[in-house]
């Protein structure tokens, strides 16, 4: 995957997130504050406005760009969570001309790092980490069993859209939800939702490559 | 959605420019990297002084913007419409406060607030500024913290403002500062309800839908839906359902001294806040607990939203010095 193969994909992610923002935030006022779409399109909307300084920079660059934009613009846990999560893909990333499947995976676990450790979830309290940990372990089992940048992406989203679908019955312990108890139950969680989103354009972008 | 706005994208930073203009003797708004705004109090930094910060979603005016200014905040970080401010304005607002004598943040204890706020303060620390950082948590509507995100910070956190800018204004120390916050915090709590959701400008329908015989019990203050909802009970009622829990948390006793706040969450007019007060003030007097010092009004709000909360502080001595000292902030006057 090339910085131009990057660029394809946050497209996409701004793209979709701009397109869906009035169902996440449907989803956010079932259980939040109705401001979850609104924010990552915010977010990715600022990320747009730079991609085209983005074109001439490296993977590690563009992926800093695109966590300290979030930052600053998101708001909310959401800026922070996934800010961090794609400062600290960037670091892996550094250095690199283009990334092999097993620099996608590395870089997915990175991601997923630094969303646990800014906030500290666990699996099953309902957040984007019920979206982002089986897609990283689907992803690196299929790096194990040989597959390719395809493979791996598609593994990813598929396991990311079954996460997601699985916050549905989940008691939320952590953010906003938490707060309303068993009335979290029935309701899918909106950070999942955005997480498999773009995953999905990750599988997509990749599909499209040679 | 009918409100007084022009382009829903736009409020915030035109309620900051009409704020600017209405209290140019108090308060100076600045722009951030990003397209983000602080409000700052006019003569800031006051050399020799903490500087007072905080911050949080737009949407719950005057807090915390109207209360920056002489004796409460130095400083206010509006976010979006209920989301949390970026750390790039509490960092701004760091250095524009800093007299050197350190920096306090007040932190309301949501997950977004808390997260930016670290972020905040661990770039502040990089510029060598020195920042204490104490997160309000006063809301007893939240049972079980050790499966939740713990309990909100909400009415409290207005009266931690007033009470540690009062003692600011005198130049203590950052750690006597920041020790009186968390002071307040430990002898305060809160319980709020609501009549009505809110719409939030930019999604154009309100949060949740209430029935005409429901209320919401054990709000928040973003709009988000409460702890249960139960069918519509009188003034009376509904003030027993939120102060009992207050009580019984803060374990006040006979003879205990109070500041009650009994707030207006924006939709609910004064003349209905004074009838919970008056059911207030006689479930407190039926306890044997005076109210020392009282505040009534909307402080602390989300958006349109009909209901109230209500905050309860047991007060001393210095608690109730540092509420009486003088304050002039577009919100909140008196003394000066």
């Amino acid at each position: 995957m090339t910085n131009e193969d990057m660029l394809r994909w946050l497209t996409q992610v701004a793209d979709v997130l701009h397109e869906r923002r009035n169902y996440l935030t449907q989803l956010d006022s079932a259980i939040g504050d109705a401001d979850h779409g609104i924010n990552m399109d915010r977010g990715f909307t600022a990320v747009r406005e730079k991609f085209g300084a983005m074109a001439s920079m490296d993977i590690a660059g563009q992926l800093k760009t695109v966590g300290t934009t979030l930052v600053s613009t998101v708001g909310g846990a959401s800026g922070p969570l996934y800010g961090t999560a794609f400062l600290r893909a960037s670091a892996t990333t550094a250095g690199k001309e283009a990334l092999t499947s097993a620099d996608i995976v590395a870089m997915l676990g990175a991601f997923v790092e630094g969303i646990v450790s800014r906030g500290k979830a666990q699996p099953g309290e309902k957040t984007m980490i019920d979206a982002l940990t089986p897609a990283l372990a689907a992803a690196r089992e299929a790096l194990d069993n040989g597959g390719g940048l395809q493979e791996i992406t598609r593994r990813a989203a598929d396991a990311a859209e079954e996460g997601m679908k699985a916050t549905i019955p989940l008691l939320a312990k952590k953010g906003r939800a938490s707060y309303l108890g068993e009335r979290s139950i029935g309701h899918q969680d909106p950070g999942s939702t955005s997480s498999a989103y773009m995953l999905r354009c990750l599988a997509e972008t990749c599909q499209g490559m040679n | 959605m009918k409100k007084l706005i022009n382009k829903p994208e736009d409020v915030v930073k035109e309620e900051l420019e009409g704020m600017a203009a209405a209290h140019a003797d108090l308060i100076r708004v600045e722009s951030v990297e990003g397209g983000q705004f602080i409000v700052v109090r006019r003569n800031a930094p006051v050399q020799g002084k903490v500087g007072v910060i905080s911050g949080g979603g737009s949407g719950h005016e005057p807090m915390h913007g109207g209360f920056v200014g002489v004796g409460m905040l130095d400083a206010a970080c509006p976010g979006a419409v209920f989301t949390s401010p970026v750390p790039d304005q509490m960092n701004a607002a760091t250095h524009a406060v800093n007299g050197g004598a350190g920096v306090l943040h007040i932190v309301k204890n949501y997950t977004g607030d808390v997260l930016n706020f670290e972020m905040a303060a661990e770039l502040a620390a990089a510029d060598g500024i020195e920042v204490e950082s104490v997160v309000t948590n006063d809301d007893v509507a939240v049972q079980d913290s050790l499966y939740t995100a713990g309990r909100r910070g909400v009415g409290a956190t207005v009266l931690l403002e007033k009470i540690v800018g009062g003692l600011a204004e005198t130049h203590a120390p950052l750690a006597q500062v920041a020790a009186l916050a968390r002071k307040v915090n430990d002898h305060g709590r809160s319980m709020g309800m609501a009549l009505t959701s809110c719409t939030v400008p930019a999604a154009g329908k309100p949060t949740f839908d209430l029935g005409e015989d429901e209320m919401e019990i054990g709000i928040g203050i973003h709009g988000e839906p409460g702890r249960r909802r139960v069918k519509l009970a009188e003034a009376d009622e509904i003030t027993e359902m939120l102060a009992t829990p207050v009580i019984e948390d803060l374990g006040l006793k006979a003879g205990d001294q109070v500041l009650a706040f009994v707030n207006g969450m924006g939709g609910t007019p004064l003349i209905e806040l004074y009838v919970v007060y008056n059911a207030l003030h006689r479930i407190l007097k039926g306890k044997n607990i005076s109210i020392a010092r009282n505040l009534i009004g909307s402080y602390i709000t989300s958006l349109e939203m009909a209901g109230c909360s209500i905050t309860l502080v047991r007060l001393d001595d210095e608690l109730t010095r540092y509420w009486d000292a003088p304050v002039h902030t577009p919100g909140l006057r008196w003394g000066m």
